[in-house]
């Protein structure tokens, strides 16, 4: 199935490149854009990957994650874009989030249709997957977003046979998810088979965390604590990797891809079931999206 | 495999995809807990599973789906990816949309209602598309009492509407949703059916030979020309296999240009291949410097598809721009992209009956028509039928840049 579903990726990929004429491919360190990056490496073998990388850096990141894409974007000799919250920020562009469950969530999706105007971007490729939520189910491969960068999910492009439809007026731009059709096994069975490089917080480590809403929080500076949260040293690891202020992390040993594997196939528990930022409410992914987010 | 299932909330399609997600565990808690939640609030006492299929906020407001939702579950034997689709009659393009990459269709039929308009179109649809296999799950056997006089007379009545059809394989199966009869459990109280469950057909029916394997087709979907010192000259058709196979040394005719060479490598980044087959991607090198661009196509001397500035498709048209006669439209067919115009609408196909209707000729949103198109530039296509790759077009409103049709080459 893997090899089926990578087959896809890579017909969607090269789809982009012949389509567009200065496509980007958003990264965020996580698994499921390094996934997108090694199937656009396979994709274009032997020439290099003819996308820009584009990187949203909250200023909330983990550091691990940050090493992992400054290593990661050497190893495959493409060009990086960083579009800077704590930039826009400073400028007075966004308005950062109070309180003790601030997070800068929200205001990243500012920060990204900013950049893709600024670099005049005409295709963003991200690692969405349909089943990590049930607005992203209701995605396309070609997703058509207006000047104001908007998803507009009653009016979207039938998107048949592999036939993609990658017309826009000027100003718009498309948003491109090859990985639509994996699911989170699919992503680590290939990720182990492969022998990808991650970060390491996806594997069992030992770490400072604390809870607030039935979640496990990093202790870090970005997260005010109340005085009742007091952090303790555990084992854990991170399904998804987001913002340290809004990723939870889980309690587990896993500390290979076969064992994260095992303990995956067991979960009773959605991965963005880790994010506060899909808590907000029961429609967070559907609003963010209409509004630019990926 | 991938799946589509159509139909109205009352027929039991939300419950039935419900009860495969459930059964097979793809079903998260925290999903659960979200659908269990947004019960209570509406009210309805139990649990509604059809809200774990309908995804977006204007569509619980309305208590309708109106896209088409991808839901994925796997068994120890086979993944499954189900395209959802939403079965109001406006809605025919999501129904066409989720058809195009199915390898079956799974169609409800109310045990108390028998065949509906809906059946027959939904039905109708799947063999216009030509997904390989239909299954008819025959629902709500519990309320008639699990006769197999319903089961027998829903069957016949189907089959005599699906004679009019082009469907190669049909498959009946007595289930109640609900109750979970004959999903994944043989049903007890159908000691007379001895057929197999849901499941099972789903999880053995033959899928391997619903690719074309007989006639070789590469369209050219990107080239590839590294430039570094390293690897000079190289200079790879990179594209999907659309049909049959394609192996090292083979003589290969090149279209539109009319060459022959041979393939010298099949590469991959994980090496070289000896041979290629659907659906991979891979990256075809050719012994002669020939410059292929995207849109052309590398097939057999002895195996050609047609050659052609003349298309006669069957239509479905999604715009609520209706389709103009001698109207001007983008067409895109496999890699390559022309403009065409329509020649000719020959006629609009009552969906219900069956029949053509020559005297209206307004096509609309959502209707099936037969139409001739004249293309700026020859395509390489084969019939739908053969070749669900080169065999199908999509059509672009140049105005709006919508996809405002679909079309399958007779």
């Amino acid at each position: 199935m893997t090899r089926l579903l990578e087959s896809e990726s890579i017909f969607v990929l090269r789809e982009v490149a012949a389509q567009f004429g200065n496509p980007a491919l958003l990264f965020s360190g996580g698994k499921d854009s390094i996934l997108v990056s090694w199937l656009a490496r396979k994709a274009f073998y032997p020439a290099r990957i003819p996308f820009t990388f584009i990187h949203i850096d909250t200023g909330h990141n983990f550091p691990e994650t940050m090493e992992f894409r400054d290593w990661w974007m050497k190893e495959l000799g493409v060009k990086l874009v960083v579009g800077s919250v704590q930039e826009a920020i400073d400028k007075g562009l966004v308005a950062e989030e109070k309180g003790y469950n601030a997070s800068r969530n929200l205001i990243q999706t500012a920060v990204l249709l900013d950049t893709i105007e600024k670099h005049r971007f005409d295709a963003a490729i991200g690692g969405a997957r349909r089943d990590e939520e049930k607005a992203r189910a209701k995605e396309r491969f070609f997703s058509h977003r207006d000047e104001f960068g908007q998803w507009d999910p009653r009016n979207q492009r039938p998107e048949l046979w592999n036939l993609f439809n990658g017309h826009k007026r000027q100003g718009e731009h498309f948003r491109v998810f090859p990985i639509s059709n994996w699911t989170e096994l699919d992503v680590w069975e290939y990720l182990a088979a492969e022998q990808v490089p991650l970060p390491s917080l996806y594997f069992a480590h030992q770490r400072a965390v604390f809870e607030r809403d039935g979640m496990l929080l990093a202790d870090c500076d970005y997260i005010p604590r109340r005085p009742h949260e007091v952090p303790a040293l555990e084992t854990v690891r991170f399904r998804t990797i987001g913002d340290m202020t809004c990723t939870g992390a889980v309690r587990s040993s896993a500390s290979t891809a076969s064992e994260i594997i095992r303990e995956v196939a067991t979960l009773r528990v959605t991965e963005r079931g880790t994010r506060s930022d899909d808590k907000r409410s029961e429609t967070a992914m559907e609003d963010r999206k209409k509004q630019g987010y990926f | 495999m991938r799946f589509t299932t159509a139909g109205s909330v009352d027929d039991g399609k939300s419950t039935l995809i419900g009860r495969l997600l459930y059964e097979s565990k793809a079903i998260f808690e925290d999903q659960l807990e979200a659908v269990r939640k947004a019960s209570e609030r509406s009210g309805d006492g139990e649990m509604n599973l059809a809200l774990l299929t309908d995804g977006l906020k204007s569509e619980r407001e309305q208590g309708i789906t109106i896209d088409v939702a991808y839901r994925y579950f796997s068994t120890p034997n086979r993944k499954f990816i189900i395209a959802d689709t939403p079965g109001h009659i406006q809605y025919t393009r999501n129904m066409v949309t989720g058809a195009s990459t199915a390898n079956a269709a799974l169609i409800l039929v109310d045990a108390r209602k028998g065949v509906q308009e809906q059946t027959r179109r939904h039905a109708f649809i799947a063999s216009l598309l030509q997904i390989p296999h239909l299954v008819v799950c025959i629902n709500k056997m519990d309320l008639v009492d699990y006769a197999e006089e319903a089961y027998h007379r829903i069957r016949h009545e189907f089959e005599l509407f699906a004679a009019k059809l082009d469907v190669r394989d049909v498959h009946f199966i007595p289930v109640s949703a609900l109750k979970g009869d004959n999903i994944v459990d043989r049903s007890e109280n159908m000691p007379w059916y001895q057929g197999s469950t849901l499941l099972y057909y789903l999880e053995n029916v033959h899928i391997g030979s619903d690719e074309n394997l007989i006639d070789p087709r590469f369209p050219v979907q990107y080239v590839i020309r590294p430039l570094t010192d390293t690897h000079h000259d190289y200079r790879g058709y990179a594209g999907r296999v659309a049909s049959g196979t394609f192996r090292k040394g083979d003589e290969v005719l090149l279209l539109p240009s009319g060459f022959t060479t041979r393939i010298s490598r099949i590469d991959t980044y994980d090496g070289e291949l000896e041979e290629a087959v659907p659906p991979m991607s891979v990256t075809l090198l050719l012994e002669d410097d020939f410059d292929l661009g995207r849109g052309d196509m590398i097939v057999r001397e002895n195996n050609k598809p047609e050659i052609t500035q003349d298309v006669e498709v069957m239509v479905c048209w999604f715009s609520d721009r209706p389709l103009q006669p001698n109207g001007k439209y983008i067409l895109k067919h496999t890699g390559s992209e022309v403009r065409c115009i329509v020649k000719e609408i020959r006629y609009k196909l009552d969906i219900n009956t069956l029949s053509r209707n020559q005297n209206d000729l307004h096509i609309g949103m959502n209707d099936i028509a037969r139409v001739l198109l004249r293309t700026t530039r020859p395509l390489f296509t084969d019939s739908y039928r053969q070749n669900r790759t080169t065999g199908s077009l999509i059509l672009i409103d140049e105005a709006t840049n919508e996809t405002a049709g679909a079309g399958m080459i007779i």
